[in-house]
């Protein structure tokens, strides 16, 4: 017998899924059709017509060296932050779990750097890693020239991974910490009873169970990593110095808004989301297999 | 039930003779303004337009701060798009070229002449009015919020290695913060390398010693102009700065790295800075008690003819599709602000100098620049009228110069960062500015600068 709920009538179905659809439509698939035909005409900003020219804006775009630096610094804060803010969400979550000293204390404080909104904290860290009045005044008067953001562009690119991270660590911890106490106390204790340590119970058991969480958190925040940096650099870095932390998804808002060039920005917007959805499926086609659902 | 309805139906029909009465008492006609000033500057504005609409009873102006000059040239155009923009804009002087071939304004002339309002256009200052003129001299926004860079200078530091005068020449300059850095100052002079500084370091500087910053008398003359900085006097100027910054005499001074170079001139850090005359107040407030300093013209090379600087700042455009009546009430704005009463206001209650000669001649005969805190403001006037405009000291009109500034901001901080020669760095400016105006000129296919 087939045990699957099935509906006799498709109307009914559709009918259910048209308010979404529509949400989806309005707020997605038109706005993102907009952008490709902006992407393939020049706009005038001011509305007063526009001309096609197929692909040339892409054209332009690929063959501007500017671009591909831009592309090679958003991977490279893709991969460095993703990775920082993972591993240190991982730890902090492991020990949180073992029932520490202050860990209630811990969980609800871990969680509050991903309510900061991004401007606010990049302001923080702008103050904190400012090179003459800051913490890292401390530093440079023992080294001094050691930290300069201003004029480095590898400390410009620290500066904005480590802001961005400290707040994607108060979003992994949440996830970690619950994926750690959904695994079942028995399995921990029998395996701390046949005599394995802490870090030996970590890797053999804890970690291949929580797989699908590191999985599900990999996607977000490499995605996230692209999106979700404007705000920081705009207020740390604004892209310099020369270029260094023009990140794609800053050089889209200065070409379209500052530059007014809206076809440009457009054919900007679809490489990073095709960029983003050929890494997604990159994920899920390779990563994937080595996750173990229940 | 029927009692409910009928209480309604009194209800509405009294609200809807209250709403009929209303405008029998004569309702102002609105219209708005919208603005790119934030912060004290802001206030002043919101005060300008609440003095305005007090002194008639006819028009009522709303005005809106959009944050900063760039949110609010996106904001119009967003606006412009949805049929729902401003009667009165303000655009920053970079922003002239875009609003001249948006097509998107009524010329301003035109519109206080259909209004029978009289401007003697001769009375603006020719180096701000040449700045928003088209080519031919028309008027086609009002000249607004008007500055120009000046030379601030630490009269201590400078009598420390027996000077009393700021230095002239960028010859004198060099051997001045030589001997304040021998005299034990660690930072004789700051300067900042972002987009922000190519008006002081590129713009005012090319046009003090005539030299152009792009073909086509600097893009006056059609969309077609290119950048030339790369083979000019500047080049010079931006091997003489970084000598100077190796040699320990210039530091970098930004918000991002904890304190930019007016507060680090202003609390004694730093002895000489480039800026704004908009910042003489700022100065005059913030500075170390007792801490002497003044203002001078930007200096030049020796044997160098001085020109007229550039005007910064931004001009009012008044936007099409607006009705009559609104266009009434934005002309009498338009002359309330070119009052000299108003010029007078404006500039003491802000660093803004007045752009029309009556202006500063009213301000002259209040005794306004013989007291203290405003004493030296008339320099930058001295600075503006250095000589008549040539045809490429009027300005600068380039497509999307926003994003050529923020190119020079790249290529200056890849030579601080020892990154590409002096020239490598100037020819990189060059080639990538050239593409944004390409790119600028094929966006306008055949359309020319009026």
């Amino acid at each position: 017998m087939e045990k699957r709920v099935t509906f006799g009538s498709w109307t009914i179905g559709i009918l259910f899924a048209v308010p979404q659809l529509l949400l989806i439509f309005t707020f997605f698939y038109w706005p993102a059709g907009q952008a490709v035909y902006w992407s393939l005409t020049l706009q005038q900003p001011w509305g007063g017509g526009n001309i096609w020219v197929g692909l040339d804006n892409f054209r332009s775009i690929l063959s501007n060296a500017d671009y591909w630096n831009s592309i090679t610094a958003s991977l490279v804060f893709a991969g460095i932050s993703t990775g920082l803010a993972m591993f240190v969400g991982l730890v902090l979550a492991a020990l949180t779990d073992r029932q520490l000293t202050g860990s209630r204390f811990y969980r609800v404080v871990l969680i509050w750097p991903y309510g900061i909104a991004a401007p606010a904290l990049a302001m923080a860290f702008r103050f904190i890693l400012a090179p003459e009045a800051g913490f890292m005044a401390v530093v440079n008067q023992v080294w001094p020239g050691f930290w300069d953001p201003g004029l480095d562009g590898t400390d410009a690119m620290a500066s904005i991974i480590i802001a961005f991270s400290w707040k994607y660590v108060g979003y992994n911890f949440i996830f970690f910490l619950a994926a750690f106490q959904a695994i079942p106390r028995s399995l921990i204790e029998a395996a701390a009873m046949d005599g394995s340590g802490v870090i030996r119970r970590f890797w053999d058991i804890q970690f291949p169970l929580i797989t699908p969480t590191i999985f599900f958190l990999l996607v977000i925040n490499i995605t996230e990593s692209f999106q979700d940096s404007f705000g920081i650099v705009d207020i740390m870095t604004s892209g310099g110095p020369a270029n260094a932390t023009n990140l794609m998804v800053y050089k889209i808002y200065s070409d379209g808004f500052k530059g007014l060039d809206y076809s440009g920005a457009a054919a900007q917007s679809i490489i990073l989301m095709v960029l983003i959805v050929v890494l997604t499926i990159f994920q899920f086609r390779f990563i994937e297999r080595r996750v173990h659902y229940r | 039930m029927t009692i409910i309805k009928r209480g309604f139906a009194a209800l509405a029909a009294g609200a809807l003779s209250i709403a009929l009465a209303m405008p029998a008492v004569a309702e102002p006609v609105k219209f708005d303004f919208w603005f790119g000033l934030s912060g004290d500057l802001a206030r002043v504005v919101d005060t300008l337009c609440k003095n305005f609409n007090a002194s008639q009873t006819d028009y009522e102006v709303v005005c809106t701060s959009q944050g900063n000059y760039d949110a609010t040239l996106q904001n119009t155009i967003a606006a412009f798009r949805a049929g729902k923009q401003p009667a009165v804009v303000q655009v920053y002087d970079v922003g002239t070229a875009t609003m001249m071939l948006s097509g998107a304004y009524k010329p301003a002339d035109k519109l206080m002449e259909e209004n029978g309002y009289k401007i003697d256009y001769a009375d603006y200052f020719p180096g701000i009015a040449r700045y928003y003129a088209t080519s031919k001299g028309e008027m086609l926004s009002f000249p607004f919020n008007s500055s120009t860079a000046l030379m601030y200078w630490n009269k201590d530091a400078f009598a420390k290695i027996g000077k009393t005068q700021a230095p002239k020449t960028w010859e004198d300059v060099g051997a001045d913060l030589q001997a304040m850095k021998d005299a034990g100052y660690e930072c004789p002079m700051a300067i900042n390398i972002s987009a922000n500084e190519s008006w002081q370091l590129m713009e005012q500087f090319s046009a003090l010693h005539n030299q152009p910053v792009a073909t086509k008398n600097n893009g006056y003359d059609g969309p077609d102009a290119r950048l030339e900085v790369n083979k000019t006097k500047f080049v010079q100027y931006v091997t003489d700065l970084k000598k100077w910054y190796d040699a320990g005499l210039i530091k970098i001074k930004s918000k991002d790295l904890g304190q930019d170079m007016v507060q680090a001139f202003a609390s004694g850090t730093c002895q000489v800075i480039l800026t704004s005359v908009g910042d003489h107040g700022t100065v005059g407030k913030t500075q170390k008690a007792g801490m002497n300093w003044d203002v001078a013209e930007l200096p030049v090379y020796a044997g160098t003819e001085r020109k007229n600087s550039l005007v910064g700042g931004a001009s009012l455009w008044v936007l099409s599709g607006k009705s009559d009546a609104e266009y009434k009430g934005a002309a009498a704005f338009l002359n309330f602000i070119h009052d000299p009463k108003t010029a007078l206001f404006w500039s003491t209650n802000t660093g803004y100098i007045p752009v029309t000669k009556s202006g500063f001649d009213y301000m002259k005969s209040t005794g306004f620049y013989d007291k203290a805190p405003f004493k030296g403001r008339e320099i930058a006037i001295a600075s503006l009228t250095a000589s008549e405009p040539t045809e490429i000291t009027r300005g600068v009109r380039l497509g999307n110069f926003t994003q050529i500034r923020a190119e020079f901001g790249t290529q200056m901080q890849a030579i601080f960062a020892n990154k590409v020669s002096v020239q490598e760095g100037l020819d990189t400016l060059v080639k990538n500015g050239d593409a944004i105006l390409d790119r600028f000129q094929q966006t306008y296919p055949g359309k020319t600068l009026p």
